[in-house]
């Protein structure tokens, strides 16, 4: 968690966060880090944890990250927020938004 | 902690390089076939190399095993007129693909004859072809004997744009059924498979390291190809593959006109791994190139649809119905059986629709009516097609974890809301060294496939091109010895190479190719002139010699991105200089010259080639169809090979 120091950090990238990790699922394994194009993480210093995430700003949205961990919901997709799809239920009309 | 600012906070310091750095390590890799580029092509051209019996090395940027365009999947194995369902003649449907200016014919002849014997190879080694789990039992198209998946795609209707190639009645077909040249596929199953086998045949494969340059034959521009340079971008590690034939198989460039990242990612069509290396090295080392003036406006989505067709794919794809808010019924094609195929409405309908939503007959926004479709179809669109295309597996996934369910969800559409891509955004690809009947380009020792044989292709002929490639580069590597390198080309290489990383402010590398990108806006896109283009030139010169210099990198994982920013620098001059020598405009190659305004004058419906002569840009031409009679030609240069094709 965030210490009272406070750092002077230039702004963050944007989207920053392209991918969720479950620390409780994932075991850092890696396989995300060898299966993504363009490299967009680096395993993590302490063994055993999720990968950090280093260049979200070349994320493809490719999606072998997810479709190739072999632990099913350690890593899911974080569409940035003008990316979000809609849809409509046929029956009701509702918009829905992910 | 998975985002670097969370050790900033916690330990006051960033994460260290996670790789060892061996910027002063170098390695040398003797081989018979280099292949450069570990896509679908490249993978392909491996392995049908190494089955030949010879040393294979792959080199790749990222991990072979999810890497190029169709890393992350396929859905429709195209034009295969030699499976067993097909109602056309493989030469006859060849012959009809190309009948549209400036296709690639020998390429799209590979494609025709050899892609179903392509298929088939690749459900050996582990790729799903059919529909063997029955899961799409009473689908149209589906063969219940071989279950195959026969695709609406070209059944009736041949282009994705309108009117470009028309409907014939084939010798082979006079009765006019289906054509059945399009399978489906469960594509997300083929690059582990490819990988597989690559490393089952012996292939020594490099993944995360970057080709930057081609060594010829004593370091002469114009001479033997006879090896090639590159970079771990983990590591820096330095290395030079020495090899008898090299293998091009490297992508498109989708990064010259357009950067930016903020907010929505790397947002073009291919990932910033495609940023034509393989075009730059090819020029650099004397290979005469063509179509390199063809450029065609980016169409960036919009919704899940990160990075494909406009953001319409989604919500229209195969037998889709498009509806409009009120449910409507749009006379928008569904690329399904109701109309052929059909992917875009013609002008006259298109029309027809803006008219109707400026009148508000049809009211926006436009929807997919999914829960609209027979069951059985909304299965195999939602689940194999949407399922099994590249990048569209985890967006249907996405979709499915938020609450969309396709039986009782219409799933919103972007068309007109989005608005246009301005065309001043453009991707780069469609031109490329000009080839023979082996597919090797103007240099000896150098062969190419995929996109690289200026063609936009597409999964089965970037498979089927670089099996044929890896095979005529094999029998080449056969018969000719190791040739002797130029160490000072090697040095040279080095020093443009490494300069980033020797320093530490300047110009990074997003800076430099936004620069790049703005120069081919403003000089080279929607209004051409021979003045605005000179000025391109000047404007990339000014770039090179004054920005350059300052590049810098911090980490082997910049450097390449900072060395690929030199090759879309190079790219962008080859670009302008191919776009000067052609003084017309053209229509099917997007290409206005506002001071050569008739658009396809018979006098230059032809090839315009460029190349560098002892560094001087050297322009040449081509007849259409310059590969001569397909048919016999590709007899003639493929007496032994054995296919599906020639015993049906």
């Amino acid at each position: 968690m965030a210490q009272n120091k406070v750092y002077a950090v230039p702004n963050i990238i944007s989207p920053n966060t392209p991918v969720i990790f479950n620390p409780d699922i994932c075991d850092g394994c890696n396989t995300c880090v060898e299966v993504c194009q363009v490299d967009v993480f680096i395993p993590n210093p302490e063994e055993g944890k999720p990968p950090i995430i280093l260049h979200p700003d070349e994320c493809w949205y490719g999606g072998c990250c997810v479709n190739h961990c072999p632990r099913p919901g350690a890593i899911s997709f974080n569409w940035p927020v003008q990316q979000r799809a809609y849809w409509k239920d046929k029956a009701t009309g509702n918009v829905f938004r992910a | 902690m998975t985002k670097w600012h969370d050790f900033l906070e916690k330990d006051g310091k960033a994460p260290p390089w996670p790789y060892p750095i061996r910027y002063d390590q170098e390695r040398e890799i003797e081989t018979d076939v280099l292949v450069i580029g570990g896509g679908i092509a490249g993978c392909w051209a491996a392995i049908s190399a190494a089955r030949n019996g010879v040393r294979v090395a792959l080199v790749e940027k990222g991990d072979t095993i999810r890497s190029g365009a169709g890393g992350p999947g396929c859905d429709h194995w195209c034009n295969a007129p030699a499976n067993p369902l097909s109602n056309v003649d493989p030469d006859e449907w060849a012959q009809h693909m190309t009948d549209i200016m400036y296709p690639n014919g020998i390429g799209t002849q590979i494609q025709c004859r050899e892609n179903y014997d392509t298929l088939l190879e690749l459900e050996q080694i582990g790729g799903k072809i059919r529909d063997t789990d029955d899961e799409y039992k009473g689908a149209i198209g589906r063969d219940d004997k071989s279950k195959f998946m026969i695709s609406p795609r070209y059944t009736r209707v041949h282009s994705y744009i309108p009117g470009t190639i028309k409907p014939k009645t084939f010798k082979s077909n006079p009765d006019q059924k289906l054509n059945n040249v399009v399978i489906r596929v469960w594509g997300t199953t083929f690059k582990p498979a490819l990988k597989k086998e690559c490393k089952r045949l012996g292939v020594e494969i490099f993944d995360r390291v970057m080709v930057t340059g081609l060594l010829t034959e004593g370091g002469v521009q114009g001479a033997r190809v006879i090896g090639a340079t590159g970079f771990s971008n983990r590591t820096g590690e330095f290395m030079v593959f020495k090899s008898k034939a090299a293998v091009l198989s490297t992508a498109g460039n989708y990064s010259l006109y357009m950067l930016n990242t903020e907010l929505s990612g790397y947002n073009t069509f291919r990932s910033r791994n495609m940023t034509g290396d393989g075009v730059a090295m090819a020029w650099r080392a004397g290979a005469e190139l063509t179509l390199m003036e063809r450029t065609n406006p980016l169409m960036l989505g919009t919704g899940f649809k990160h990075t494909w067709y406009g953001g319409a794919g989604d919500a229209s794809y195969e037998n889709v119905p498009l509806v409009d808010a009120n449910g409507k019924k749009l006379p928008w094609p569904t690329q399904g059986w109701a109309d052929a195929g059909a992917m875009r409405p013609t002008p006259d309908v298109m029309e027809k629709i803006i008219k109707g939503v400026q009148t508000g007959e049809y009211a926006l926004p436009f929807y997919g009516d999914f829960p609209g479709m027979p069951d059985i179809e909304r299965k195999v669109t939602w689940n194999l097609m949407l399922g099994e295309e590249s990048t569209t597996k985890n967006i249907t996934h996405s979709y499915e974890e938020a609450g969309f369910n396709p039986d009782k969800h219409l799933l919103q559409n972007y068309n007109f809301i989005e608005g246009n891509s301005l065309p001043q955004w453009r991707n780069a690809t469609g031109g490329g060294p000009v080839i023979d009947w082996d597919l090797k380009t103007t240099l000896d020792g150098l062969y190419v496939a995929g996109e690289q044989t200026f063609s936009y292709g597409d999964h089965s002929y970037a498979a089927a091109t670089g099996r044929y490639a890896g095979r005529k580069a094999a029998a080449y590597s056969q018969q000719i010895n190791v040739g002797k390198m130029s160490q000072e080309q090697v040095t040279l290489e080095k020093a443009r190479i490494y300069a980033p990383i020797k320093r530490t402010d300047g110009v990074d590398w997003k800076e430099l190719q936004a620069g790049i990108a703005r120069t081919m806006q403003y000089f080279c896109s929607e209004y051409k002139t021979e003045r605005l283009l000179k000025m391109g030139l000047d404007s990339l010169k000014d770039i090179e010699e004054r920005h350059v210099p300052a590049l810098y990198a911090l980490d082997p994982h910049k450097l390449m991105r900072s060395i690929e920013d030199l090759s879309i620098l190079t790219h962008g001059q080859i670009v302008l200089h191919a776009s000067l020598a052609r003084r017309a405009s053209s229509q099917i190659l997007n290409f206005f010259r506002i001071d050569y305004p008739e658009v396809d004058p018979p006098d230059w419906n032809k090839f315009v080639t460029v190349k560098l002569e002892k560094n001087k840009v050297k322009t040449g031409e081509l007849p259409l169809n310059y590969w001569g009679d397909m048919k016999a030609n590709y007899e003639a240069h493929n007496k032994d090979y054995e296919g599906v094709y020639k015993v049906k």
